[in-house]
């Protein structure tokens, strides 16, 4: 098969061309340039094209690199800002997988002649016998990524391939450094890629959306305190509050940019017995009312047994077996079967 | 995978012969460091005072206007910083002008001056901006305006360029990128106009990593590299003997050549150019003028093209995905420039010039030189026709 391999200047993508190689297939390698401002963090920077460019040199595949920054822009980076003025908590990896490695590249894919596209994300792909294609679990639980992998439908599941999925990451660095590659130790790349390490998230926005303080009140309306910026506060969060110490821990149970409040309370008042979710796609069909489903909440957190109480083509409310930490409005949400095993739908938290 | 159809020429041509060969002598055999005082260091001096004397007569200037340097990109930054920094004042450039002046105008907040739909700077604006930048108080340091455009490949009037800054700016260091001129136009009509003058050996086959700069006579500038003060102070660094050897006859026989390349290379283009465009619909030429076999660009309502530069906007096609499915069949072709990724950048030329985004993201450019036959034109010609189509077609 002719395959592009999405390849981000990490060992884990180096590794899965280098897979898809051995297997025989006819492989290119790309680097999408996504992120044209300061950058110091290891996703996609010019020193990690440079790494992805000799690990293809090594493993003699053509190597390319498509500018796709003004998507990126438009995709990604516009509405991870429009989201934390509006006061929620977004993830943009996933929406860079959404909008970017599994629409623009894999069109541009199928325009060059490709026969599938590959990445380095810890996930496999299974095809059910009744022929419906699912994501599932990676073999290395720690490392599994199929919560950031959990948008692909049918059509893009039939054509992706993740050749390091069935791998433990120690498997996919043993890998490398036997054959060489460079990347073998590269330290796994943790932060969003458009953020500095040293300015953070509050330098990158302080410098597109105007701040505004909050007052921190309890559910009585008492005024607690002040915050400086609203649009960093996440529901959920217990530290940064500046709230005078000596009470019981204080976590926030709502933002509201508006009315520039936070609401603050004692951890038991985060607990909710439902959840409303969101921008839903669902791998293949949607699910009855009533269907059974692990719930994850977060990137590597544990999954939580919950029923589809209300289905909707791109909404649903999920009632939890047991009461469950309110999740921060615009994290994503991955719905698992019941063995906890592959992915069924995944959307946003509302 | 069959013979390549180079078309790249204008990102870098081969070497000629004659260049190679001069050159092949001061790698291993005389390989003295000019500047020494022993008589092996004077046989070294000596290749590159003859080589200095070759390209002063080639452009018409005195040997001690000469300047040799590392490129292209040195020679445009030392123009910039040098006038900026020895003279103190304003930089201006066009929009269009190649990112080793334009980047360093605006490194330095220098005024970029609009272009029009031909890739030219606009003459009105160059002269307002000139004039707004004295009402400031300020004066200009330089202005800088290319010769020949490297992504559209048109030709400025520079004659009419020098009678605007001169007349608006008189004490300006005027001067021009003439990278892509020393193939195809008689650049000593650039010089004669000029105070400083950039060119790039490997774009005339001389080797990669070499440079002329023309300084001319009363014209100062301060250097961009300090240290040992060869070039006159002007360029300190040892002497890249074998090079610049190289260079003075990669020029020499450049020029020898050109007036039959020129009408060789035109007629190429023309059937380059005719080729696509018959077979395919919805594609801009992209400078809406007429190629030219002449040399010395003159007239003002249409604008001339060099003949080693083909530039074509394709609708509803994407350049990176052309130049993949190109490069598949064997053609070598660019579009705009790319960044320190090696990802393309959409062209501030095209974007200057107003050509419409639905265009501008489809830009080819095909640019051909000394060692281009017709057979390569007619590979040419059939790869973008079907990679055209195939990108237009798949769904």
């Amino acid at each position: 098969m002719k395959v592009l391999v999405a390849m981000s200047g990490g060992v884990d993508s180096s590794v899965a061309a280098a897979e898809l190689r051995r297997e025989g297939h006819d492989v290119v390698g790309v680097t999408m340039r996504l992120w044209g401002g300061e950058s110091d963090t290891g996703c996609c920077s010019v020193s990690d094209v440079d790494d992805a460019r000799r690990v293809a040199q090594q493993l003699r595949i053509d190597h390319l690199v498509f500018n796709f920054s003004e998507d990126f822009s438009t995709h990604v980076v516009d509405p991870y800002v429009d989201a934390h003025r509006a006061g929620t908590t977004p993830n943009p990896c996933i929406e860079c997988n959404r909008h970017l490695k599994f629409d623009r590249l894999s069109q541009r894919a199928r325009l060059l002649g490709f026969d599938a596209v590959a990445t380095g994300h810890h996930a496999r792909i299974e095809r059910q016998p009744s022929g419906v294609w699912r994501v599932a679990r990676g073999a290395d639980a720690a490392k599994d990524q199929s919560y950031v992998v959990h948008m692909l439908d049918q059509r893009e599941l039939a054509y992706t391939l993740f050749p390091v999925g069935h791998f433990t990451k120690a498997q996919v660095r043993e890998r490398a450094r036997e054959l060489g590659l460079r990347t073998a130790s590269k330290p796994d790349s943790q932060d969003v890629c458009f953020i500095s390490k040293t300015g953070g998230r509050e330098t990158f926005l302080g410098h597109r959306i105007p701040f505004r303080s909050a007052r921190v009140v309890d559910e009585s309306g008492k005024e607690l305190g002040t915050v400086d910026a609203v649009e960093m506060i996440t529901v959920g969060q217990r530290r940064g509050l500046r709230l005078p110490g000596g009470a019981p821990k204080q976590f926030v149970l709502d933002v509201d940019t508006e009315r520039q409040t936070v609401v603050v309370g004692e951890e038991s008042r985060l607990s909710r017995n439902d959840m409303h979710v969101g921008r839903v796609s669902w791998s293949h069909e949607p699910l009855p009312i009533g269907s059974e489903v692990m719930v994850q909440t977060s990137a590597h957190g544990a999954t939580q047994p919950a029923l589809l109480e209300e289905v909707d083509t791109n909404s649903v409310v999920v009632r939890w077996r047991e009461a469950q930490r309110r999740v921060a409005p615009g994290q994503s949400v991955v719905f698992y079967d019941v063995t906890d095993r592959l992915v069924l739908a995944g959307g946003i938290a509302s | 995978m069959g013979r390549l159809a180079y078309l790249d020429h204008a990102a870098t041509t081969p070497m000629r012969e004659s260049a190679i060969a001069a050159m092949a002598p001061y790698l291993a055999e005389h390989y003295a460091n000019p500047s020494g005082s022993h008589r092996f260091s004077r046989m070294a001096r000596t290749a590159i005072d003859e080589a200095r004397d070759d390209v002063a007569d080639v452009l018409g200037c005195a040997p001690g206007e000469v300047v040799f340097t590392s490129g292209g990109t040195e020679g445009d930054n030392a123009a910039v910083f040098g006038a900026v920094r020895r003279h103190g004042g304003v930089a201006v450039c066009s929009a269009v002008e190649h990112h080793a002046v334009l980047h360093c105008v605006e490194h330095l907040h220098g005024e970029v001056v609009v272009a029009d739909r031909f890739g030219l700077i606009d003459l009105a604006a160059l002269k307002q901006t000139l004039e707004r930048v004295a009402q400031r108080g300020e004066r200009v340091a330089v202005v800088s305006v290319m010769a020949v455009n490297n992504e559209v490949g048109t030709i400025t009037p520079i004659r009419d360029v020098a009678r605007v800054v001169r007349g608006s700016a008189e004490h300006a260091v005027f001067h021009s990128d003439a990278v892509q001129a020393a193939c195809w136009l008689d650049v000593r009509d650039i010089v004669a106009v000029t105070d400083v003058v950039s060119f790039s050996a490997h774009k005339f086959g001389g080797p990669k990593g070499m440079g002329v700069m023309v300084v001319k006579k009363g014209v100062t500038l301060e250097p961009l590299i300090m240290g040992g003060g060869q070039e006159r102070d002007r360029r300190s660094g040892t002497s890249n003997v074998a090079g610049i050897v190289a260079t003075a006859a990669a020029l020499r026989e450049t020029v020898t050549t050109r007036e039959a390349e020129v009408v060789r290379v035109a007629e190429l283009k023309r059937l380059l150019i005719e080729g696509i465009c018959s077979q395919l619909p919805d594609v801009l030429e992209t400078v809406p003028g007429v190629g030219t076999t002449e040399t010395r660009p003159s007239a003002r309502n249409i604008a001339s093209t060099v003949p080693g530069v083909a530039h074509l906007c394709f609708a509803d096609v994407e350049s990176e995905a052309l130049l993949f499915l190109l490069d598949e069949a064997g053609v070598c072709a660019s579009a705009a420039s790319a960044c320190a990724s090696g990802a393309m950048e959409p062209s501030h030329v095209l974007r200057a010039m107003g050509v419409p985004s639905r265009f501008a993201k489809g830009a080819l450019r095909l640019s051909l030189g000394h060692t281009t036959t017709s057979d390569d034109v007619a590979h040419a010609v059939t790869a973008v026709v079907a990679s055209v189509r195939r990108l237009r077609t798949t769904q």
